[in-house]
């Protein structure tokens, strides 16, 4: 029995359909999506989302964070940004790496909250730049 | 009475004002067009964003330390009011609605001692709001007029909103902008972002509240603490987009309008052209005839 996935950017809906399982890139750790998950809802980090179908991989997105909110028959994928890992622009990311560590560099060091989401920043840019060197 | 040759030129300059109009209807129907598929295509977050709130706000209900954005600061004496217009004008009265309810409600709010301040977003709201209300002005925004507006810009002024609020610099956050209802109709609305307006969808919340008992991954706290201003952004996102179909709404019927118009004033103008030109032909003949009958 598949699952219905949907992954969502705010500008458009970039997949709805049926899939057999879908693996998402949690904050903490990774989490199969599969028919009768147990409902969840779940912070993502930056990564690939991974669409199976019996047991290959037909799809992947690279998400660059957001929120999954799983069901007994529906998974739901909110990202900030999401591409077709076939689209990364390795280029662009490499860029917005250098940008972020130059942000690093310079932010204030006792702004504790100001790094962490730098940080989370830097580790989807990465991810990002991995998944594109991968494909 | 005017001479021919001023009538012609006239003619001629209102015929090439009606050959821009009409250009500039059609630009705008087509940008109606691709703002309307771009508002739909937002539709699936947002909606998506609102149930998983729902359910986030329902699990942690009641408990304490809520976030500012949910709760607000428990106070109710700085208004942040956003008004939102475009960065171009000729369309109609389009961003005259957006700043003739911003300034009812500054005054409302000030006749009732509240402190206001002012965000505007767009060119033309800085510019108007420049004029009589430079003071209450903290920041603003521009490039609402674009092709395509990128969810960075609502993203950016969502974490401002938010900094002013962790700051303690306001306590209620309004936006003012034009609901598009169709393109001869846009409605100037305020909605209130923050404290949130949860809508109660009771029987839906009981529903689930029977079917599903979400798990969460890190804690509830953790997740609406980053769904909030995401959920901020989303809606100013949603406005803004509202925004560019209204714009380009309001400026396709204006435009239309305007083109009419221009075709009205050609036809009575090149009347009197015809007239006068006939007139001018009468007398040189009756000149003329009366001239050779002297002699």
């Amino acid at each position: 029995m598949p699952i219905q996935i949907e992954i969502i950017s705010p500008e458009k809906v970039l997949v709805s359909r049926e899939v057999d399982m879908a693996v998402l890139p949690g904050m903490e750790g990774d989490i199969a999506a599969m028919p009768e998950h147990a409902p969840m809802m779940l912070l993502l980090r930056g990564g690939v989302v991974a669409l199976y179908e019996g047991d290959k991989v037909t799809d992947r997105y690279f998400v660059g964070g957001g929120f999954a909110d799983i069901t007994p028959t529906r998974c739901t994928v909110l990202a900030d940004k999401a591409v077709p890992v076939s689209d990364i622009s390795i280029d662009t990311a490499t860029a917005q790496l250098e940008a972020l560590s130059e942000a690093w560099d310079k932010a204030d060091k006792t702004d504790t909250s100001r790094l962490v989401v730098l940080q989370d920043q830097i580790q989807a840019v990465r991810a990002e730049i991995e998944a594109g060197i991968a494909r | 009475m005017a001479s021919l040759k001023e009538l012609r030129a006239r003619i001629g300059s209102i015929k090439s004002t009606r050959k821009i109009t009409s250009a500039m209807k059609m630009v705008a129907a087509a940008k109606l067009r691709r703002a309307q598929a771009s508002a739909e295509a937002a539709r699936p977050y947002a909606a998506a964003m609102r149930r998983m709130l729902g359910e986030l706000a329902g699990a942690t209900r009641g408990e304490d330390g809520a976030p500012l954005l949910l709760a607000g600061t428990g106070q109710d004496k700085v208004h942040l009011l956003v008004p939102m217009t475009s960065d171009r004008g000729l369309c109609g009265g389009f961003n005259a609605n957006v700043h003739r309810l911003t300034v009812q409600t500054i005054r409302r709010l000030q006749s009732e001692g509240k402190t206001v301040r002012l965000l505007p977003v767009g060119r033309r709201a800085l510019n108007f709001f420049m004029r009589d209300h430079a003071d209450l002005i903290v920041d603003h925004v521009t490039g609402t007029s674009a092709k395509e507006i990128p969810f960075s810009v609502a993203s950016g002024l969502g974490d401002k909103i938010n900094a002013l609020l962790e700051a303690g610099e306001i306590d209620v956050c309004t936006l003012v902008f034009n609901k598009f209802r169709n393109a001869m109709t846009q409605v100037p609305t305020c909605q209130q972002l923050v404290p949130m307006v949860v809508e109660e969808t009771s029987t839906e919340l009981e529903a689930s509240n029977d079917v599903a008992q979400y798990e969460f991954e890190p804690d509830e706290a953790t997740l609406l603490a980053m769904l909030l201003p995401r959920n901020l952004q989303v809606q100013i996102y949603a406005s803004l987009l509202e925004t560019v179909a209204g714009e380009n709404g309001a400026r396709m019927t204006a435009m239309d309008n305007a083109t009419r118009n221009a075709g009205r004033t050609i036809d009575s103008l090149t009347q009197v052209y015809n007239r006068t030109r006939q007139t001018n032909i009468t007398n040189e003949l009756i000149e003329i005839i009366s001239g050779a009958q002297a002699v």
